[in-house]
């Protein structure tokens, strides 16, 4: 795998475009612009970064209402996601789906899923879908480690695992299902050898070494690819952020969340370009002005975004347009 | 091209056709292949089509729903068999949360082509877990459309219809039905989704039903007949969508109305058709509306209890009966 220069930089110019979009999203939901539920990936950006990087634009990714890096760094463009924040009709779904249901054709990017769990059944879908009409494409399912104790987990790895489907399962573990640590919800916590006893390759990995993850991620997509049937990765995480806006974080030390933020990947990712020579104070400032053109762009787009008539109110409940 | 076939031969030509005409057709469920479909509908299909085509999956209905619509959402036309409606409930979240849902929440990029077949209803003494009927219940759902076949012909034709739909259909096959007689013709053009059918015209009352309700009905239509009471019987074919035209039409007609239905009445689709009446129709009524239905109970075991939990024959009569009342 390269780890040249450009490719480290280019992992830290995603993570932080994930980090200040989200905090810029914070910033909306507190002026009122984005409503409803506001899931924040922040600390977590590492897995969708590292993930993707090893997938191509042929490859299916399903993900959760946490998504927003997920869609960030699938290549859809931020602008188009916070004016779906909006509930404007330039949104990536026309202002139908929100923060937790962010869907992309051009990318195949199926949601933004917030039942938790319930995307895996359509990752098996979509590879079973594959594998009958022969084409070599992956699907990539992220979860969270909540969605361990759902029975559509273990449903679907039971048939992933059976009928050798081409899906690469990436639970993010951070720790926590909303607000119930994961000690006190599963009497395995290691999740790894949960898919290990389906017979499904499996391991745990840095969640906040982009790094680590990218190698771990490109490394099951060529085995997937050469029909090794699925694989199963654990990508131990924290969410440095409450579960949703909601949250006043009654469950967890203040010192157990800054002992995680030590481990930010954003750091963990400086101190990597550090040592490589080439990085400057200069650099970073440079990448810090290209996001934050991006995401002060992406305000603005979804600032001057209009509004879906509302005669379409009804639209998109059938393909035809029509109901009874 | 007209012959005599059981609704389950129906069925079972109508999947076959399909897949011979599409290959992204294919059929998933709990017994499908080797066992030959737990109400041998699928029977033989595995030796014509092969096991990726017909394939057997474990008891996991969530997982096997969820994973028809994956496939539709990836170029497929699934149809995916879910054993009994009993059972479906263990899929309730895959058909609500997301094959109902997923064309709307992508603004129209998404759409779900995905066919979902279960039996359905009560008769045959199998308790309150196994006899429920429940095809007006999943017809409250936006993004759904719900068939309801009760003839051979409809048997072979909805499939057809269902697999040409971009979008989620279930079919309700009343599992007393799959051995009924009836004529088939395969060429002649099917009659649309949405569309209901009047299987018995007649001026004095109008019964509206679907499903193996309405073989129950034209019993009693016969009946009265005999005593002097010519009902129109009109099988409502789809509940979602209803056709609220054909039911309009036969109101103004006969200005009386009986709604059979094998469901329970609380919030049910027999209220909602009596609602929609009430709301564009109201003042050509010139009794008030009637139903029968299943007694608000969970389904009993023994024979005689479960008989009279039923919509019956009888029944029928006596209600029809009633709103005749005062002519």
């Amino acid at each position: 795998m390269q780890t040249d220069f450009a490719l480290l930089e280019h992992y830290y110019r995603q993570m932080l475009l994930i980090r200040r979009f989200e905090e810029k999203c914070v910033e909306m939901y507190s002026h009122e612009k984005i409503r409803g539920f506001l899931h924040l990936y922040i600390g977590e950006e590492a897995i969708a970064v590292g993930v993707t990087d090893a997938v191509g634009p042929e490859d299916n990714v399903l993900a959760t209402y946490r998504e927003h890096g997920h869609a960030i760094a699938r290549g859809i463009l931020p602008k188009t996601i916070m004016a779906e924040m909006f509930g404007k009709a330039e949104g990536c779904c026309l202002g139908r789906g929100g923060s937790m249901h962010l869907f992309d054709a051009a990318t195949r990017f199926y949601g933004g899923s917030a039942i938790v769990g319930a995307g895996l059944p359509l990752a098996v879908g979509m590879a079973l879908a594959d594998k009958r009409m022969k084409r070599s494409r992956v699907t990539v399912c992220f979860f969270g480690d909540g969605a361990v104790a759902e029975g559509e987990f273990h449903e679907s790895l039971n048939l992933a695992a059976l009928w050798q489907l081409p899906i690469l399962f990436v639970c993010e573990n951070n720790r926590y299902g909303m607000g119930t640590a994961l000690e006190l919800s599963q009497s395995e916590p290691n999740l790894a050898k949960k898919a290990l006893s389906y017979r499904i390759t499996a391991s745990q990995v840095d969640g906040m070494d982009v790094l680590e993850v990218a190698k771990a991620a490109t490394h099951a997509v060529s085995q997937i690819k050469e029909g090794g049937g699925p694989v199963f990765l654990e990508c131990l995480a924290y969410r440095f952020r409450g579960h949703s806006m909601f949250d006043a974080e009654l469950y967890r030390d203040k010192a157990e969340v800054e002992e995680w933020k030590k481990k930010d990947p954003l750091l963990v990712l400086q101190s990597k370009l550090e040592s490589e020579g080439s990085w400057t104070s200069t650099k970073k400032d440079e990448i810090e002005k290209e996001v934050a053109a991006i995401v002060n762009e992406a305000v603005e787009y979804a600032e001057q975004g209009t509004l879906e008539p509302l005669e379409d109110l009804e639209k998109f409940v059938y393909s035809s347009g029509a109901d009874q | 091209m007209s012959e005599t076939i059981t609704y389950r031969e129906a069925l079972r030509a109508a999947i076959s056709e399909a897949m011979q005409k599409d290959e992204r057709v294919f059929l998933m469920g709990e017994d499908v292949g080797r066992y030959g479909g737990s109400f041998a509908v699928s029977m033989g299909l595995l030796e014509q089509f092969g096991s990726e085509r017909i394939i057997d999956t474990p008891l996991s209905e969530s997982a096997f729903t969820g994973a028809g619509i994956g496939a539709a959402l990836n170029g497929m036309r699934p149809i995916v068999e879910i054993m009994t409606v009993n059972f479906s409930l263990l899929a309730l979240d895959q058909i609500m949360n997301n094959a109902a849902t997923i064309l709307h929440m992508s603004g129209g990029q998404f759409n779900v082509p995905l066919v979902i077949r279960m039996a359905t209803g009560g008769g045959k003494q199998l308790g309150a877990q196994h006899s429920h009927s429940l095809e007006g219940w999943y017809a409250h759902i936006p993004g759904l459309k719900v068939l309801t076949p009760a003839t051979v012909q409809d048997a072979y034709d909805m499939v057809g219809l269902a697999l040409a739909d971009p979008d989620p259909v279930l079919i309700f096959e009343n599992s007393l039905l799959y051995n009924a007689k009836g004529e088939l013709d395969t060429v002649a053009t099917p009659l649309p989704i949405g569309k209901a059918k009047t299987m018995r015209s007649g001026k004095d009352v109008s019964i509206l039903t679907y499903g193996i309700s309405l073989f129950k009905a034209l019993e009693a239509a016969e009946i009265l007949s005999k005593e002097g009471i010519e009902a129109e019987v009109i099988d409502l074919r789809s509940l979602r969508p209803l056709d609220d035209m054909a039911i309009m039409e036969s109101v103004r007609k006969t200005h009386r109305v009986l709604i059979v239905d094998e469901g329970w009445k609380s919030g049910s689709i027999s209220a909602e058709i009596m609602a929609r009446i009430n709301e564009q129709a109201f003042y050509e009524l010139d009794a008030p509306m009637i139903r029968v239905c299943s007694a608000e109970v969970p389904f009993p075991y023994a024979h005689h209890l479960e008989q009279a939990a039923l919509p019956q024959p009888e029944k029928i009569v006596a209600a029809a009966k009633k709103l005749m009342e005062g002519i």
